[in-house]
């Protein structure tokens, strides 16, 4: 597939940054602010609660992902406006000035000294104005290189490393001579693997930083587990699909970064990439964790490769799903965006594979709703360092 | 018609890509890397996305996928069997 021209429709916001869809969402900041926030989705409609269970006395490094995480959800070019709902309104004030920092409309309302009532009155209020706004918001003709791609597969069986993750190292080495930027992460689901992904590192600084990203998700490994994680990692759906190592998991897991190209750059937890080429981020490998880490770093459009059939999806980022096990396809069909059973019959080289994947990734970004989005699955999974104090 | 495929030349095992195969039944296989054929009779019924070994294995030995270990086997394995966690673990963790 020639991409030198490519091109694709998306929607252009006041940083530059290019979005792929349009959403307004009510985006609360703890766990005791979800009923405001639903309540404001229910009575404004077209707009989009992202509840989640935390937020509350969480300090040090696990309050910043927390922050990092929301703001960066909030700053991703597929969410055109938000509103932020609080208990404190402080914190509210903290998420909604990073999002402001893109120059897209937010706005925050405290739940303290006001109740429940008057929260979602006045957040109403201004959800309405945002929706309405947004839906004047147009789509452009943009060049490939402002589309953000990640990836991460999930429920893999032996499949996923021999068809669907090969499918998207195609496609990601065909993505990224053309200045798109790429990021893959699943740190623990490396191990065995790990000195491939550091030999494929741009330079020795970049080395380092992965090794030291590696090394230290490997000593939370150690410090806590109670066996050689069998049934976790790999899962029992792992297992049951054939997988039976955490190295062969991973050795096709990293199948996903193709053959040719660099890891330019490491990524802390939803960190934001400063630049093209092929990111690596820190990251848990659950799936609705690992793809909202990508959501808030700013991904527009997610490639996910599954094996025995997760059925995950995003609130905010459309995650097209591909698949190469026969069973997979037939028994969960209406999850599978891309269908390259024929790699595994020898009818579809993994080229041509590769090119399928993109043609969706277009029809993906210019306005096709994926199969979790049309099947309403927004999973939005904070991660957790530790500990509440 | 593919029964199985392994990844590249070398790797003592290959992953069953068809539902049903039985003890018994000869396999065809496609190296993928290399392109090219291979043939192993199965001596187990082996599920879909599961493995094949194509050698013989004795406890200790190490185990390659995409030319790289995978891990211990931890009880013989006859070329033909199924290679999965009763017969194989990991050296890590």
């Amino acid at each position: 597939m020639d991409l030198s021209k490519a091109t694709f429709w998306g929607y252009k916001r006041a940083n530059g940054r290019v979005g792929v869809r349009n959403h307004v969402i009510i985006l609360p900041v703890d766990d005791i602010s979800n009923a405001a926030a639903e309540a404001v989705a229910n009575n404004i409609k077209g707009t989009m609660a992202l509840p989640h269970p935390y937020g509350r006395l969480q300090f040090g490094a696990d309050l910043d992902l927390h922050f990092r995480t929301l703001i960066g959800t909030g700053c991703n070019p597929n969410v055109a406006a938000v509103v932020v709902i609080c208990i404190e309104e402080g914190w509210g004030k903290k998420v909604a000035d990073g999002i402001a920092a893109t120059g897209k409309p937010v706005s925050y309302f405290g739940i303290e000294q006001h109740g429940d009532h008057d929260t979602i009155m006045r957040a109403s209020k201004a959800a309405k104005e945002f929706v309405q706004w947004a839906g004047e918001q147009r789509r452009e003709e943009r060049p490939l290189k402002d589309l953000w791609v990640s990836t991460k597969c999930g429920e893999s069986d032996t499949t996923s490393g021999c068809g669907s993750n090969p499918t998207v190292g195609n496609a990601f080495d065909k993505l990224y001579p053309h200045g798109v930027t790429l990021c893959f992460g699943e740190t623990t689901e490396l191990t065995g693997g790990e000195h491939l992904v550091a030999a494929r590192c741009r330079d020795d600084k970049v080395r380092a930083r992965f090794q030291f990203m590696f090394d230290r998700y490997q000593e939370v490994v150690e410090r806590h587990k109670t066996s050689d994680l069998m049934d976790s990692q790999p899962t029992k759906g792992n297992i049951e699909g054939g997988l039976t190592t955490i190295e062969e998991k991973a050795l096709g897991n990293i199948q996903k970064i193709g053959r040719k190209c660099m890891v330019d750059g490491v990524l802390d937890k939803a960190e934001a990439p400063t630049g093209p080429g092929l990111w690596f981020m820190d990251s848990s490998s659950a799936a609705a964790e690992m793809v909202t880490l990508c959501a808030a770093a700013g991904f527009a459009v997610h490639f996910f490769p599954t094996g025995q059939g997760n059925v995950i999806g995003n609130p905010i980022l459309p995650v097209i799903k591909l698949c190469a096990n026969p069973r997979t396809v037939r028994t969960m069909g209406e999850h599978i965006d891309v269908d390259v059973t024929g790699l595994l019959r020898r009818e579809l080289s993994p080229d041509a594979a590769g090119d399928k994947l993109l043609e969706y990734m277009f029809r993906t970004a210019n306005g096709r709703l994926t199969a979790a989005e049309a099947l309403g699955h927004r999973e939005f999974v904070l991660t957790r360092l530790y500990e509440s104090a | 018609m593919i029964h199985f495929v392994v990844h590249e030349e070398g790797d003592g095992v290959g992953v069953v890509v068809v539902e049903g195969v039985k003890a018994g039944q000869e396999l065809s296989g496609w190296i993928m890397e290399d392109d090219k054929d291979i043939k192993v009779v199965a001596r187990s019924d082996i599920p879909i996305g599961h493995k094949v070994a194509l050698k013989d294995y004795k406890p200790g030995d190490t185990v390659i996928k995409y030319g790289v270990d995978i891990g211990k086997v931890v009880a013989t394995i006859k070329q033909g069997e199924h290679a999965h966690v009763h017969n194989i673990k990991t050296k890590r963790w």
